[in-house]
């Protein structure tokens, strides 16, 4: 079997969320390289969209910015914020990708501070940018983080970006549009869903030597398990051939 | 459910029948507004003032316009942090800012965090009130519409919504909750384009991001372009011009004015350069040496391109955003 980082494993588990002819907006680094593999190997129609504006490029390269030139090089449509923004609030947009910094078990994501005084924070970080609108609007919220129990934690800080909020239901009462919500997370140790009668993290499938154990270890909340638990199928020899000879030669993001 | 409003500051009022007068007495003649940077930042931007920037961090970025705000050392800024990173790391290194609506502040995306803008934020000396980066691009198009606010599916049931200036309102027509978001017309607008003419005919290729409806929402507009073009080549092609003339205060000609930032089709970013202001922001003094040389210490942008290799450098971003220097079989 081939060697493989862990980083590689879960791009291609990422990957193989995306179906042909989906449309999905990425950020920058792991998640765009693994809606870009998911495009070179069974999904050629998949469109990927950039908040910025780009919709549908032939990425030459990984983006360094989520507006930079690459997320529209031969695009359908150089377009705006606006367009992209509307279009998920339209329901056009299936899934979209993001990292996080703190993250409960209904998925709710923190990026903006550590601390509990607002007006004081301990650490600031960026905020939402764009992803609170995205997970909002797009019908399929997907994760992309490693697994500790600094960012597994039972309560976030601040909550930037909707999960489920305080569980099923709560979307839908704060006015987000039904039937959208956070869909999978998946990390260095295995692949999580929320089930729709909990909207809570569950265990869907370990990666190759991960044992239950080590995942209730990194994790801040009593973690859910599926029975039966899988395991992951481990990258193919193709896709991580396509993952390191096409979408990131240059290893700028599985060489982290 | 959610709160009916948000505990934020709002830092701008909706009030949109002023604007109209203002609107109603802005110059509509097509004369020349050519002027230098320090000119233009001189005469419309004014301590206090609330700005709002085009492009997108570190793309398509007015730097020329920001490094002359720093360089007049204007004072207690409002600003509209939508995806705002290397243009904001250079207004919060002049201390130029006081009050900061956030969707994405203190980061430069993958590339790491502004030690100094976290410093701003920690120490409590930037009031800030939050938002998403769809918000505020809606809360222009509000203004740019001349509406007091548009309503929106995001931010609800969030902290995000808790701290914002947001309010939520019942549909009059399905009853379902929804976000109002009120309008921001901005004091000034800095934004770079790709040319335009001397009355302030502007054209950009690629991504507008939020910069037609920015350029439509504020009180005043002030553009840097890369190129000078004359009238009749905007007419050719009148639906390539993004923002007309009448919207224009002053026009700023600074060839590389998106530099150290990216202008599609022109110049990729200069990371290099970009790696040297994070790590230089880890220290103050030696953030402080750092826009001595570069900003403070120089008459104007031009002198700030020339000491970072000037043309030479210049073609090689050039080369690098036209994949000329990619290599072999990649």
């Amino acid at each position: 079997m081939a060697e493989y980082t862990q980083m590689e494993m879960m791009i291609c588990a990422a990957a193989r969320q995306l179906e042909d002819g989906r449309t999905v907006v990425v950020g920058t680094g792991a998640p765009c390289a693994a809606a870009m593999l998911a495009q070179r190997l069974w999904a050629p129609n998949l469109m990927i969209l950039f908040e910025a504006g780009g919709i549908g490029p032939l990425l030459p390269t990984m983006p360094i910015s989520v507006g930079d030139s690459r997320t529209f090089h031969r695009a359908i449509l150089a377009g705006s914020m606006n367009e992209i923004m509307e279009m998920c609030q339209r329901g056009l947009v299936d899934y979209t990708f993001l990292g996080a910094g703190q993250i409960d078990m209904h998925g709710n994501i923190n990026s903006t501070m550590v601390g509990q005084d607002y007006r004081k924070p301990k650490v600031r970080f960026p905020g939402s940018g764009g992803a609170n609108d995205l997970a909002s609007l797009c019908w399929r919220t997907i994760v992309m983080t490693p697994q500790d129990t600094r960012r597994f934690v039972p309560k976030v800080d601040f909550v930037t970006t909707p999960g489920y909020l305080a569980g099923k239901g709560a979307r839908e009462a704060a006015g987000l549009p039904p039937g959208t919500g956070p869909y999978k997370v998946i990390t260095d140790l295995g692949i999580i869903g929320y089930p729709q009668e909990s909207c809570r993290m569950e265990v869907e499938s370990l990666h190759a030597g991960v044992t239950a154990d080590t995942v209730r270890e990194r994790t801040g909340f009593p973690m859910l398990f599926k029975e039966p638990l899988a395991e992951t199928p481990p990258p193919t020899g193709e896709e991580l051939r396509v993952l390191r000879e096409e979408v990131d030669p240059y290893r700028y993001v599985i060489g982290r | 459910m959610s709160e009916p409003a948000g505990e934020g500051k709002l830092f701008s009022f909706p009030d949109v029948d002023g604007l109209r007068r203002l609107h109603r007495e802005k110059a509509r003649n097509m004369v020349s507004k050519l002027m230098s940077a320090r000119e233009a930042i001189d005469r419309f931007v004014h301590d206090g003032d609330y700005l709002g920037v085009g492009g997108f961090g570190t793309n398509r970025i007015p730097t020329a316009l920001l490094h002359e705000v720093v360089r007049q050392r204007k004072k207690k800024l409002g600003f509209a942090g939508h995806t705002s990173t290397h243009d904001f790391q250079i207004l919060v290194g002049g201390d130029c800012l006081d009050r900061v609506d956030c969707a994405y502040v203190v980061g430069l995306e993958a590339r790491g965090l502004s030690a100094n803008a976290r410093r701003a934020f920690e120490s409590g000396r930037i009031e800030a009130t939050e938002w998403s980066n769809a918000a505020l691009a809606w809360r222009y198009k509000a203004a740019a519409m001349g509406l007091p606010f548009l309503p929106a599916r995001v931010m609800l049931g969030t902290d995000t919504y808790r701290y914002s200036a947001a309010k939520t309102i019942a549909c009059p027509f399905t009853g379902e909750t929804l976000l109002a978001l009120p309008a921001l017309a901005p004091d000034v607008a800095l934004i770079h384009v790709h040319r335009c003419d001397e009355f302030g005919n502007a054209q950009i290729d690629g991504i507008t991001v939020a910069d037609l409806d920015l350029a439509r929402a504020a009180k005043r507009v002030i553009l840097s372009t890369e190129y000078l073009v004359p009238n009749d080549q905007i007419r050719e092609r009148p639906h390539c011009t993004a923002i007309p003339y009448f919207l224009v205060d002053g026009v700023v000609v600074q060839r590389y004015g998106g530099y150290p930032g990216n202008m599609p089709y022109e110049y990729f970013s200069d990371e290099e350069h970009l790696k040297e202001w994070l790590k230089v922001e880890q220290d103050p003094g030696e953030l402080e040496a750092f826009l001595q040389k570069y900003l403070y210490g120089l008459p104007d942008f031009q002198s700030y391109l020339e000491l970072k290799g000037g043309e030479e450098r210049m073609l090689q971003l050039r080369a690098e955003e036209l994949l000329e220097n990619r290599r072999e079989g990649v």
